[in-house]
């Protein structure tokens, strides 16, 4: 097959985060210069989030058997690179002291993105698996970054070991998830799994249903959903902070845009034993992710447990897509996703804006009257807490009203009172830090608030608070789009 | 518009105040008694207009999210003035209350306190539902900060579960308005939250009372009501004055009109199954919760639990369902709305002066502060329904209602208004009366009431009075409201029993 340069064209994000990787390695072999390194990765992840926004209007393409470019895929490739360009203006303060080789970090930053742009446009095992890869490798080198560094935080090897040997086993699960389904549909593609052409005999329902679980369990160990999501805190907790936010936003959303095309495609829900499995692997996010949560001090491991309840809200809405016409699911979806990147992004950024990789600063206690400290953080952090709350005239809420009204709509009455009961479980953690930060500031070893320091990371905080307070220009466009 | 500007005009004056603390540590507090006023004055204005098509008196409808047909609709009718004006009026009062309790970060405060009473304004004219919700959820953050920084000893626990309370409990309402909006989009093939809209929604089924449960839930949990009424006593006794009294003259009304408005209008099939049931609740909360109220020792949980015993009264008169009843349940709104807030800022100022809430510690303060005692007698027998007093108006009208709908019930909730006469002048005459006792707290600023406090107070016996000598004044504005109300409730039910 001639691969003319108009094919490529749709390609552009991938082709421009893989150049960015190899201009920054060459200019790191020239000569080490951190921030010359970090201005090539993040002019370079604009430039694809920017060529993405441009093709998404009218691009709508298979390219290679492996990808494919469409609305939905660049949609998500534009909310990757623009977080990962996030996590790279964080990261630049955050590790500005570290006594190692820096700039190797953003190396890995970019590759770990670029598995996720595959990611978010495969619709082919293969692709999924390499995307998968590529994130994972990168990501397991992230987290065990400060490693050599002295005064660094002493979990980050541990995190680093757990979540290789814990996500390599869930690999392995899916792959043989994959292999079953290809014993039964005989190609690696995306494709129903309901009505199977009769020339490849398959091995029957039973296998079927057997191997949409073990595809869904690999996947529900890397969105470390219940009862998959033991390594979640640890890893969460022992990595740097901006590799925790990367971890919490960009990893997730990868695999949830594989998940949802795969169900919506291979028609995986019209088994009702698989319906079954996805409920009760939601129902059990959503309480023991909140559940946990409560029992928590430090913020990290606070955030991570409230990672996997939201992972388990959006199971909600992908139940929802078989019982309702329409696009109203996938839309909650979406929704959700980017409303989650944002909150998350925000509530992590707070913490990394404060800390260095030097110290972190996790603790609840740390953050002990930050409203009249930092008014500023204060605020958006107080914001960010309250859309993970889900209260309204935050992003969090508009999310969850899409999932309620999907959830209506497919008449989910059981889910629906576990997500009422979850989130009013929710509110009590979200609000304990908050009532932390109002409390009057009298401790002793607290960090500084300077805004002069970074000036660039407030900045991303900023955006991300704006995106926040002003939801519904989100929801009438993505509204438009479908 | 009018009502846009009510509601904005206290948005803006909330970070005005905030920001003039820069200034001026006295600002804010002036700010926001000028802010409030001229909403007040804004308001009565409100009185003088002539009435639009279907008694509306002001509105404003405009496209808001057009991808689920949700309006920012806004409009007043009598009903919702009479509230509007108790909200300005009280938000005054509240002003008033905090002027010398507050001085720590009093411009937050103040921005809080205005962002609170603007979030009711919307509540008591919204007609989307979806608007409604907002304002339902958006009055609730500035109130959990109020009682969270400036409340008493145990306020984390307090705000924590008055905020656990009423948002979870407002997501059953969103789940129930979205259950009536996917009934409306199936019956009529658009997407609304219009009021009116939704209105001509046939629901039917075991369904319908599910979803009038989740607006019934939320709406007396707000009220409060047994068995959802745990965190007032907490939320009340925490809460720093203002709080107190926004919380009991103005957040408790939100649930009772959310009842009349809302959960029986929109379901009135379901509502009449449930009717026995609310009423039962309601006769439960009157005698329970007089019966703990006798058994408080903290003097403002024992106020907060004759407030959740007055506001059974109200769901009373509402699951009535008739004009004397409605008449007597927004009648007891009005006037409990005042005696409370009074009672309140009484107990508020009793402990700035002494330090304490526990009545064990008081006796003998009428040699004291012989003013202050007058006041909580005159406040305590308006509670108590003495006649010629707002409260003894409305409580009589619900218990006439409601006898024509449920003999027994009636019988047995008239036992609470004996059970108020009790408790309260039990607290005159453990407070005032007998010896004077100082052992246990420092009574140096055991002050009588100062000329700037009986302004407020004498403000509120002016409006009780009038209520309770001229109640007619009052009736007129929301007995066009009701009647339309229950006739059109009639209609419904009719019509269904018909097919």
């Amino acid at each position: 097959m001639d691969i003319t340069l108009a094919d490529l064209i749709p390609l552009l994000p991938l082709l421009i985060t893989t150049g960015t990787v190899v201009v920054s390695m060459t200019v790191i072999g020239i000569k080490r210069d951190y921030g010359l390194t970090v201005a090539i990765t993040i002019a370079g992840l604009l430039l694809a989030a920017l060529s993405a926004a441009y093709l998404m209007p009218s691009t709508n393409l298979q390219v290679t058997p492996l990808m494919v470019v469409d609305q939905y895929s660049l949609f998500f490739t534009v909310v990757t690179c623009a977080t990962a360009m996030f996590i790279a203006i964080l990261s630049y303060p955050y590790l500005a002291n570290l006594d190692d080789h820096k700039e190797e970090y953003y190396l890995l930053l970019t590759i770990a993105t670029i598995g996720a742009i595959v990611m978010v446009s495969s619709n082919h095992f293969v692709s999924t698996i390499l995307g998968l890869e590529t994130l994972s490798m990168s990501l397991y080198g992230m987290v065990a970054y400060p490693v050599h560094a002295e005064k660094s935080a002493r979990f980050s090897l541990e995190a680093s070991v757990k979540y290789l040997v814990l996500s390599a086993a869930a690999s392995g699960i899916l792959l043989f998830g994959i292999a079953l389904v290809y014993a039964q549909t005989g190609t690696l593609e995306f494709t129903s799994v309901v009505n199977v052409p009769s020339i490849t005999e398959g091995l029957g329902d039973g296998f079927t249903i057997a191997a949409l679980i073990l595809v869904f369990v690999g996947i529900a160990f890397k969105l470390s959903l219940a009862p998959f999501h033991m390594w979640t805190p640890d890893v969460y907790e022992g990595s740097p902070l901006p590799v925790t936010t990367y971890l919490a936003t960009v990893g997730k959303v990868a695999m949830f845009v594989v998940l949802l095309r795969f169900i919506e495609v291979s028609e995986a829900l019209a088994f009702d034993s698989f319906i079954l499995v996805i409920s009760f692997v939601a129902v059990a996010s959503i309480l023991a992710g909140n559940l946990l949560a409560l029992v928590q001090s430090n913020l990290k491991r606070i955030l991570a447990y409230s990672s996997i309840a939201h992972m388990g809200y959006l199971l909600i809405a992908i139940v929802a897509s078989y019982f309702v016409q329409g696009s109203i699911s996938v839309e909650a979806v979406t929704i959700y996703l980017v409303a989650y990147v944002i909150m998350s992004a925000g509530a992590f950024g707070v913490a990394s804006v404060v800390s260095s990789s030097e110290q972190e600063f996790n603790r609840i206690e740390d953050y002990q009257g930050l409203f009249w400290r930092s008014p500023w953080l204060a605020a958006v952090f107080t914001g960010m807490l309250l859309s993970l709350a889900g209260i309204p005239l935050t992003i969090g809420f508009i999310g969850k009203f899409y999932i309620f009204f999907a959830g209506v709509e497919a008449a989910l009455w059981v889910l629906l009172a576990v997500l009422i009961i979850g989130s009013g479980i929710g509110l009590y953690y979200y609000l304990r830090i908050v009532y932390c930060m109002l409390l009057a500031a009298d401790i002793e070893q607290g960090f500084e608030v300077s805004i002069g320091r970074n000036i660039s990371s407030h900045a991303v905080l900023a955006f991300l608070f704006v995106l926040l307070g002003r939801p519904w220009y989100l929801s009438n466009a993505i509204g438009d789009d479908h | 518009m009018i009502l846009v500007w009510l509601i904005s005009i206290l948005f803006i004056g909330g970070i005005i105040a905030w920001l003039s603390e820069r200034v001026n540590p006295y600002y804010p507090r002036l700010i926001a008694l000028i802010t409030v006023l001229l909403d007040l004055v804004l308001m009565l204005s409100l009185l003088g207009a002539e009435l639009a098509t279907g008694g509306w008196v002001a509105g404003i409808d405009a496209a808001w999210i057009p991808r689920f047909g949700i309006s920012f609709y806004l409009a007043a009718d009598g009903l919702s003035v009479l509230l509007l004006l108790l909200t300005a009026f009280l938000g005054v009062i509240a002003i008033g209350s905090a002027w010398d309790e507050i001085k720590d970060r009093a411009g937050f405060f103040y921005f809080n306190l205005l962002w609170t009473l603007a979030g009711v304004l919307g509540v008591f004219t919204a007609l989307d539902l979806f608007l409604f919700f907002f304002f339902w959820e958006v009055m609730l953050i500035p109130m959990y900060f109020i009682i969270a920084i400036w409340g008493h000893e145990n306020k984390n626990y307090a705000a924590m579960k008055f905020f656990i309370f009423t948002q979870v409990t407002g997501m059953l309402m969103l789940v129930s308005i979205l259950v009536l909006a996917y009934f409306h989009y199936i019956q009529s093939g658009f997407v609304s939250f219009n009021y009116h809209d939704l209105l001509t929604v046939e629901t039917y089924g075991p369904l319908e009372m599910w979803i009038m449960l989740g607006f019934f839930i939320a709406f007396t949990t707000k009220l409060p009501s047994v068995p959802f009424h745990s965190w007032l006593p907490d939320a009340h006794s925490q809460a720093p004055t203002a709080g107190s009294v926004i919380l009991a003259g103005i957040l408790l009304k939100t649930g009772a009109y959310g009842l009349i408005r809302f959960a029986v209008p929109l379901f009135p099939e379901a509502s009449m199954t449930f009717a026995p049931f609310a009423m039962t609740l309601a006769a439960i909360s009157i005698l329970y919760c007089a019966k703990v109220a006798f058994a408080q020792v903290d003097i403002k949980r024992l106020i907060a639990y004759t407030s959740v015993s007055h506001m059974g009264f109200v769901t009373l008169g509402v699951y009535a369902w008739n004009e004397q009843a409605l008449q007597g349940a927004v009648m007891t709104m009005l006037a409990h709305g005042l005696s409370a807030a009074a009672l309140f800022m009484l107990a508020g100022g009793l402990q700035h002066r002494i330090h304490t809430r526990n009545m064990l510690d008081m006796g003998g303060f009428w040699a004291k502060v012989p003013r202050m005692a007058v006041v909580v007698l005159f406040f305590s027998i308006a509670a108590l329904g003495m006649p010629g007093l707002g409260n003894f108006i409305g409580e009589f009208l619900a218990l006439l209602g409601a006898f024509q709908a449920n003999v027994p019930l009636t019988v047995i909730s008239a036992f609470g208004l004996i059970f108020a006469s009790v408790y309260s002048l039990w607290v005159i005459q453990k407070v005032f009366h007998g010896e004077f006792v100082n052992s246990e707290f420092d009574d140096s600023h055991l002050t009588d009431l100062t000329h700037r406090e009986m302004v407020y107070y004498a403000a509120m016996m002016i409006g009780l009075i009038w209520m309770g000598m001229y109640p007619q004044s009052f009736l007129t504005l929301s007995q066009p409201v009701l009647i339309d109300l229950i006739s059109s409730a009639e209609g419904i039910v009719t019509s269904v029993v018909r097919n």
